[in-house]
């Protein structure tokens, strides 16, 4: 092995401190030779070693009554109950959707779907959390909306094709993201309960397989490029994006859930990030022992790659599998069958090491265990998260009422994203119970149990700068509220952590907060945290993004029709659980009509009462389940105002008449976005109210519905009045006005 | 009766259609190997939506070289039931078992909604079921499925009254609106909205089950 003492520049190329270099040397007890060095360098990059984040992740709580497998896996797994389990997971894509949006959003999707059906789950969902920069903007906007473009296309290629329903998500805007858009993306899968396959090595002398694409060139260094921030020459990595082939990736789905029926597959991990290094180091980890690989028997898509590219090719669309000595001829007959090329690499060893041999040389040589699991861990300084100012700059022009919603109606963040989820098949696979924005969670049954899954993903990087820890409770609160909403028992969760510069101390403290909150309230409702993917130096130039962690969240329900938002005839009941809420000028700072209206922000988020917010979710769902509502639907974005314009949009057109009795300012009462509110049509308003009396939570009948058109009184004084045609084609049209 | 529902590399509505027949139609169903010689004894055949074959090329023109088609073909040619849908309408075109052919969408587009269509003609085997000009509800899901053929083509088809469906919302800009046609002999029809999708009330809709009722009523007075 050709092994050298390397000097600094090389060293710093690969993205290691001079001490970290010194680990590995320690490690290795000599110099690495350069595929070892590449190897460290991938492995214990930001992406895969979360050496920033995870002495702060183990404040999350991960364990639950339902909880199967938690973080460390590919994906978390949850008990369904009838003998079936889901594993989920989310994932971020940012810093290759920014480079080349289309094929940076398809791989994205095809690097969390392998990690579902790695795990033996056939996926049955998709959801996507994107962020982009401001459409309209001079400088930036046609860049924004290519981005906008490229991204959703990508999503659609992949996820269409391969035959998974993407069902929801949410789409935001804001000139944070200019330069560093954020693609999340969700993936959830159903299998049995005994069917459960997890990425472990075992067996000495069993033999491990390479199945899948050919490894190239393509995404070298992805996981380290994704681990620094962007400068001017980031523009010039194109090559560090991957390929992505969704038709390879069915293949590999239907081969793999095959060959796992065999009964002859010991253990499987796909290969994403850090591509052949980090499936064949970490299963080798997991399993406690060694793996040996021979890289001239990897199927290789060009000539002439030097042991160092192959180890570290984020090619896609392939897996490393470890099968049971003797029955590997049961595994290549399947993967035959679906005309997929698999071969034989290597073997699990007995020594604990990971080692790579190219024409019978060897070329690395590294212990997986320290290489997997002694990544260097980091407790970085950190202060106090930036504060906006309480209250707001510049004086804010009072705008009424009649004229603001209209406005809102048609912001970018509030407006129909229509234009986006019609590109996606959100019903393949026919067990899509609900239509995107017709609910506040999406709805994927599993046909074999009668149970169904409700999903949300949400964030709100406007509240977590004005407060990380606030805004991460609030989105824990909204995920859950949004599944409450449709009758569904929220049970878990995977985050997406997506922060700036981690070395920035203030930053950290961004990240610290954020983990913190979301910690305090996922104990607080009780849905344990089983994975997720942190993404930082999402910068661009210096300029950081707001902290945006993303949640999303998966609920359980029996199957039946969903009770959706618009509302459904004249004359019910409309009952506003949890009242109209309360709301200061400080807690009106990070609302979408401060964004929109005052473009500006200012304050805190709004204020969360945890326990109240539990009374409310506990009531509707008592409410939804005894079928009592006949429209529901949260207060988010855009607050009371948005949220009766909104259901109002249905098919039918029907309205609504409401008269408030609150001594809010008419500003802040219809726009404020305090949580813990749910509005509710319904036939029999004294049911509702008893069961909301019996949580103790206040469920003041507002008004009823009407033939059409939309009123908001307050204490019998009219504040706006709206035909809803006007409304729905500005709600209905805007994203594809700002697209154009 | 019994449906064989065709499963090429890339399908990904074989599941749907499947259980569509079995859970909501009541029927047998069983798949068929795309490398499979035969049919068996099926008493119709279903070409699913999908990719087959990763749709390169264009949709439908690999899938068409494959040894299933051969056979489907001949059950075609010896009067058995044939549907095509979405994907599988991509490869009856493509097979020469239907005329015209479908292309991108006119926006370009995936397009993933639901339109209405009416029945064109209910003198065939797909639509016996339905009232002359019955109006349905069925969901799209395609990037490229607006129908176009040469104006002889198109006149001749509705001479032959051969449309077996028009789009009423023409999302994706179908020449003369055509949503499904049949082939001269009405025993092949091309539908690219999804009929499978549609078959219980938890999908929204059983309007679905129009075409798979009239395919049974068929096989039952044959």
């Amino acid at each position: 092995m050709n092994t050298t003492a390397f000097a600094p520049e090389i060293i710093a190329q690969h993205q290691l401190t001079p001490g970290e270099y010194q680990k590995v040397v320690e490690i290795l007890g000599r110099d690495p030779s350069y595929t070892e060095l590449g190897i460290f360098s991938v492995m214990w990059s930001e992406h895969c070693s979360y050496k920033s984040s995870r002495i702060h992740l183990k404040k999350l709580p991960t364990r639950g009554k339902l909880v199967v497998c938690g973080p460390g896996e590919n994906a978390g797994i949850i008990d369904i109950g009838g003998g079936y389990v889901i594993a989920f997971k989310i994932e971020s894509h940012n810093h290759p959707s920014f480079i080349e949006p289309f094929q940076g959003a398809a791989t994205g999707v095809g690097g969390i779907l392998r990690d579902i059906f790695t795990m033996g789950a056939r996926p049955i969902a998709v959801m996507d959390a994107l962020r982009f920069g401001r459409l309209d903007d001079p400088d930036t906007g046609a860049r924004n909306r290519r981005i906008l473009s490229g991204v959703v296309s990508g999503i659609a290629h992949y996820g269409n094709c391969f035959g998974v329903p993407t069902v929801g998500g949410e789409t935001v805007f804001e000139s944070c993201y200019d330069g560093n858009p954020l693609v999340n993306v969700f993936a959830l899968g159903v299998c049995r309960a005994e069917d459960v396959f997890y990425a472990k090595a075992a067996g000495v002398g069993n033999p491990v397989i390479y199945v899948g694409a050919r490894t190239g060139r393509d995404g070298i260094h992805g996981a380290s490029m994704a681990s620094a921030e962007f400068t001017e020459e980031s523009k010039q990595k194109r090559p560090n994006v991957q390929m992505g082939d969704p038709f390879m990736e069915k293949l590999l789905l239907e081969a793999c859930i095959e060959a796992m029926k065999t009964g002859a597959i010991v253990g499987i991990q796909d290969m994403g990030a850090a591509g052949l290094t980090c499936s064949t180091c970490e299963m080798g980890s997991r399993g406690e022992v060694g793996i040996e690989i021979e890289l001239d028997r990897v199927p290789q898509r060009e000539t002439g790659m030097t042991p160092y590219e192959i180890m570290l090719s984020e090619s896609q669309e392939r897996m490393l599998l470890v099968a049971d000595k003797g029955r590997e001829d049961e595994v290549f007959r399947v993967f035959k069958k679906w005309g997929l090329e698999a071969a034989e690499i290597g073997v699990v060893t007995n020594d604990g090491k990971l080692r790579v041999r190219h024409h019978g040389e060897i070329v690395a040589e590294i212990p997986n265990r320290e290489l997997a699991d002694e990544a260097p861990l980091y407790d970085r300084p950190h202060t106090a998260p930036p504060r906006a100012p309480a209250l707001p700059v510049a004086r804010r022009k009072p705008v009424n009422v009649q004229e603001a919603l209209p406005r809102l109606m048609a912001a970018p963040d509030i407006c129909s994203k229509r234009w986006i989820w019609e590109q996606y098949d959100f019903q393949v696979r026919t067990n899509t119970l609900t239509v995107p924005e017709q609910t506040d969670a999406a709805i994927v049954r599993v046909k074999e149990t009668g149970a169904s899954i409700a999903m949300s993903l949400d964030g709100n990087q406007r509240y977590s700068y004005l407060s990380p820890r606030e805004g991460a409770r609030l989105i824990v609160a909204e995920c859950c509220r949004n599944l409450s909403v449709v009758g569904a028992k929220p049970v878990a969760a995977t985050n997406n952590l997506n922060f700036g510069n981690p070395e920035r101390p203030e930053i950290m403290a961004q990240l610290v907060e954020s983990i913190e909150g979301m910690a305090e309230a996922c104990r607080f409702f009780e849905t344990p945290i089983t994975g997720g993917n942190v993404s930082l130096y999402n910068e661009t130039l210096g300029e950081g993004i707001y902290p945006t962690p993303v949640m999303g969240m998966v609920g359980l329900m029996q199957t039946a029709a969903p009770v959706t938002v618009p509302f459904k005839a004249v004359g019910r009941s409309v009952v506003l659980l949890g009242g109209p809420g309360n709301c200061d000028e400080t807690r009106f700072g990070g609302t979408q009509y401060a964004k929109e209206i005052d473009r500006q922000l200012w304050g805190l988020p709004p204020l969360l009462d945890m326990a109240r917010e539990k009374r409310v979710q506990e009531a509707v769902r008592e409410i939804v389940q005894e079928g009592l509502a006949e429209s529901v639907h949260d207060l988010s974005d855009g607050g009371l105002a948005v949220a009766l314009a909104e259901c109002c949009l249905g098919p039918q057109g029907i309205g609504v008449m409401v008269d408030i009795h609150s001594h809010l300012r008419p500003d802040l009462l219809c726009f404020h976005e305090g949580p813990s509110r749910i509005v509710l049509s319904t036939m029999n308003a004294a049911r509702v109210a008893e069961i909301a009396a019996k949580h103790q939570v206040d469920a003041p009948v507002i008004g009823s519905t009407i033939k059409k058109g939309l009123e908001i009184r307050q204490r019998g004084l009219t504040l706006g009045s709206w035909e809803m045609e006007p409304l729905r084609t500005a709600h209905g049209e805007a994203l594809e006005a700002y697209v154009r | 009766m019994k449906f064989g529902v065709i499963v090429f590399p890339g399908s990904n509505c074989d599941h749907d259609a499947f259980f569509a027949i079995s859970n909501n139609l009541g029927q047998k169903a069983e798949f068929i190997w795309h490398d499979s010689a035969s049919l068996g004894d099926v008493d119709a055949v279903l070409l699913p939506g999908g990719f087959s074959y990763g749709d390169y090329l264009r949709c439908g023109a690999i899938a068409k070289f494959s040894p299933v088609m051969q056979a489907v073909k001949k059950f075609a040619a010896d009067g058995g039931l044939v549907l095509g849908v979405c994907n599988g309408f991509q490869i009856l075109v493509e097979s020469g078992l239907l005329p015209g052919a479908l292309i991108r969408n006119r926006d370009l587009k995936f397009i993933c909604r639901d339109l209405r269509l009416t029945v064109g003609t209910t003198n065939s085997p797909f639509t016996n079921a339905a009232t002359p000009g019955q109006e349905l509800r069925l969901p799209i899901a395609h990037g490229e499925g607006c129908y176009v053929a040469d104006e002889r083509t198109l006149d001749e088809l509705e001479a032959e009254d051969r449309v077996a469906f028009r789009y009423i919302d023409n999302a994706n800009g179908s020449m003369r609106a055509i949503a499904g046609v049949l082939n001269r002999e009405r025993n092949v029809m091309g539908l690219m909205p999804h009929p499978e999708r549609r078959t219980e009330p938890l999908m929204g809709s059983t309007d679905g089950l129009l075409i798979f009722h009239s395919m049974l009523r068929a096989a039952v007075t044959a």
